[in-house]
């Protein structure tokens, strides 16, 4: 069932202000160059693209310009992480283009990726013309239809007249509140009609899209007497404070409050590793003091973090200790939704952060530092368990977590970016590479999507050319992408593969060794291609490194071929886990901290 | 817990689809769902009935709001407010029951609005327990075919949903 509609009445919707210039003066564009002179006006410098029948008009019109680079991708998927992992680094928005059909079904996993973590984006689908709609015509896909659940909005331009105001509206909705992808699917025959251009909207209103910036001034004070009257007070943050850009703020709070603060795996590098208040990552392959902290807490501030349900474990058991929660989210359907919230505040976690420190500054409140010592005593006394310690091995195989510490002790103070896949390797790259800084972390952490490594990786080194981007994969997960090391080669993008392979689906064969007796079900990945001669088949260079000894010296290696992409295939062992655990069901405090706990 | 949920949302292809889509995609309920154009023909008016605990209500509200074309949204169970709902039911009427028939649908204020040899097809508007009633009421097996359009509501009073 779908409202019938007479006409598209945007007058009422949007007011839009624009150059006043009679018609007949103005120059004709087509829909495609429309298109082009939208994504100049909103500063776009890169496109990732794949061309199709319905995208023609539009990559002849990006054959006429020089301003934007379009990046030739081998699959639409890798367009979408390459936009999106360059929209992770640097905060502009992503863009990607596919054409319709099979273009537009391949981009959904990526749009998905980018939806879980609030990535803004503006994807660019090509359709059928729109007398072909509806008609099963060739290479025709309901893309508004299929993409609807995984995006933030979307958008069928039926009409070449909408299709400036359709973007400006697209880019508007991609980058505010909270961030996300947003499809725009332009028929062929709206990229090839010329109307009168009369220029690119410099505003939009909606009055159905509001979103909030500023936090209720009540409700922070509130939040900060309640803060600053807690015994045992704990500070948990995610995704949200880099999509805010707010990772000063909220070392300046932190440092304010002296208390102690832990990051989400999506918001890692947000608060320094290496500071003392810092108690490592929370949750499923969280640290003991991080977990411990979130459960023993009395009030806790979450900052930009929904509660994952990876992050609190078993709702019940996390509901067994009584504490306050302060809740400062963008998105209100974000809050309350999987633990009650005590204090919510919506708004923009930037704007909300520097109430917080103008308060507390104006304010003669303090923290209690009688109580606030005793709470460290008590998580020094869980740090002293000093849970990511592992079994060094006996120097005869490389361990996992080894790779990424040495890697981490090498680049620490270079100017760094770490891209992962998803499964074991993702969390030991979490738990062993210490970020410092925001926006360095770049992995799927809603969605968990492997294949995202690779075009991530070379997404940021497009953007970022001088900089020094490690992907940090699996044997499995590289080859979901793998083709997009051909993009690599054109573009010279050379990134640094860092392959642990352990022959295995690491993750999966974990947990079919915890939950399924060890009854390894299609975990082994038989017959893997020779990765060396692969990426030299790719025009790269390949390293095989299997022993503990030859790890440093590879690394080092790789990092001197600045101007090569390189795959270092690091052959790791085999039987190593993830540690610490919560087991599905479990509660955040009940971790298994190695392998004697099984 | 019934909610009556009162929906403004850009009149755009697609918007409906969008409230539906959020309904399934997140499992909650929707008992009944109304949606037509309202006086300014760029806006629609859309009631959702729907069955939740208040956490639920309160996620189902927040996500209706997050959509892009939702301009307003309000829970119209939390005031004073009237619901109406017509509903058309073709009945067996012959012999001795044409008669009863009739008498039961003046009981309920219903109006017989068509007229065959062997039925009569009757138009009832209210809430909906005054119809389940009515159907309730006249003998099960008379019912040839039933049409409900679900519920429509309105706060009471000075409450009043515009943009």
């Amino acid at each position: 069932m779908e409202l019938s509609k007479a006409e598209v009445i945007s007058a009422s919707t949007t007011a839009l202000v624009q150059k006043n210039s009679t018609a007949s003066a103005l120059p004709e564009l087509r829909g495609a160059e429309i298109l082009i002179k939208s994504l100049q006006a909103e500063g776009v410098e890169f496109v990732w693209g794949y061309p199709g029948g319905a995208v023609l008009h539009i990559y002849d019109a990006f054959y006429k310009q020089n301003t934007i680079q379009h990046v030739l991708v081998r699959h639409e998927q890798g367009a979408v992480h390459a936009a999106d992992g360059y929209a992770r680094a640097t905060g502009n928005v992503g863009v990607a283009l596919v054409t319709s059909g099979p273009g537009a079904t391949n981009a959904v996993t990526g749009i998905a990726t980018a939806y879980m973590d609030s990535i803004p984006m503006v994807i660019i689908t090509g359709q059928v013309p729109t007398h072909a709609i509806g008609l099963d015509a060739f290479q025709e896909c309901d893309t508004v239809g299929i993409t609807r659940p995984v995006v933030k909005h979307n958008f069928l331009v039926k009409d070449v007249a909408d299709l400036a105001e359709t973007m400006k509206k697209a880019f508007h909705i991609a980058r505010s509140g909270r961030p996300g992808p947003v499809v725009v699917d332009i028929p062929k025959d709206v990229s090839f009609k010329k109307i009168p251009y009369a220029g690119y909207p410099s505003s939009v209103e909606m009055r159905s899209y509001n979103p909030v910036r500023k936090g209720h001034g009540g409700q922070i004070r509130k939040a900060m007497q309640l803060l600053l009257g807690a015994k045992r007070p704990y500070i948990y943050t995610g995704g949200g404070v880099l999509l805010s850009n707010a990772s000063a703020e909220l070392r300046v709070l932190v440092d304010m409050l002296g208390f102690p603060c832990t990051n989400t795996l999506m918001g890692l590098g947000a608060y320094p590793a290496s500071d003392p208040k810092f108690l490592g990552m929370l949750g499923m392959h969280g640290t003991v003091e991080a977990n411990n902290a979130m459960q023993h807490c009395d009030v806790l501030l979450a900052v930009g973090a929904r509660f994952d349900d990876r992050v609190i474990g078993n709702p019940k058991h996390f509901a067994q200790n009584e504490r306050k929660i302060i809740h400062i989210d963008i998105d209100p359907s974000s809050i309350s939704k999987r633990v009650k919230v005590d204090i919510p505040i919506v708004g923009d976690v930037k704007d909300v952060l520097c109430e917080m420190i103008a308060m507390m500054k104006e304010g003669a409140q303090k923290p209690d530092s009688g109580a606030l010592g005793a709470w460290w005593s008590t998580i020094e006394g869980w740090r002293a368990s000093q849970c990511l310690q592992y079994d060094p091995g006996n120097g005869e195989v490389i361990k996992p977590q080894y790779v990424v510490e040495t890697l981490w002790n090498m680049t620490k103070d270079a100017d760094t970016y770490i891209t992962s896949d998803v499964g074991q390797h993702q969390m030991w790259a979490a738990q062993y590479y210490r970020f410092d800084e925001p926006r360095r972390w770049i992995n799927s952490g809603g969605l968990g999507t492997m294949g995202v490594g690779i075009p991530y990786a070379m997404g940021i080194k497009l953007a970022k050319p001088d900089s020094e981007v490690f992907c940090i994969t699996g044997e499995g997960s590289v080859q979901m992408c793998i083709q997009e090391l051909s993009t690599c080669l054109q573009y010279n993008t050379p990134i640094k593969i860092v392959s642990l392979n352990n022959r295995y689906l690491g993750m999966v064969r974990q947990w079919q060794e915890l939950e399924y007796e060890g009854r390894y079900s299609h975990s082994y990945m038989d017959a893997l291609p020779n990765f060396v001669k692969l990426a030299e088949a790719y025009g790269h260079v390949g390293m095989l490194i299997e022993r503990p000894q030859d790890v440093e010296p590879a690394l080092r290696e790789a990092r001197k071929l600045k101007d090569r992409t390189v795959f270092m295939d690091f052959r790791t062992d085999p039987t190593e886990n993830v540690f610490p655990m919560v087991k599905a069901g479990m509660g955040i405090t009940e971790m298994l901290l190695g392998s004697e706990d099984l | 817990m019934k909610h009556i949920i009162a929906v403004l949302l850009e009149n755009e292809p697609g918007a409906l689809s969008r409230v539906v889509g959020l309904f399934s995609a997140r499992g909650y309920n929707i008992e009944s769902l109304t949606v037509a154009p309202t006086e300014d023909p760029s806006l629609s008016r859309m009631t959702i009935q729907t069955t939740g605990s208040d956490d639920v209500i309160e996620q189902i509200t927040k996500h209706l709001n997050r959509l892009i074309e939702v301009v307003k949204v309000v829970n119209l169970t939390e005031g004073s407010y009237i619901e109406r709902e017509l509903m058309m039911v073709k009945v067996r009427a012959v012999g001795k029951e044409r008669e009863e028939m009739k008498r039961m649908a003046d009981i309920f204020r219903g109006r017989i609005i068509d007229v065959t040899e062997k039925s009569y097809t009757i138009e009832l508007t209210g809430d909906q327990s005054k119809n389940d009633a009515f159907l309730q009421a006249i003998e099960r097996g008379a019912i040839l075919e039933t049409v409900r359009t679900g519920s429509s509501g309105i706060g009471r009073g000075e409450r009043i949903l515009r943009v």
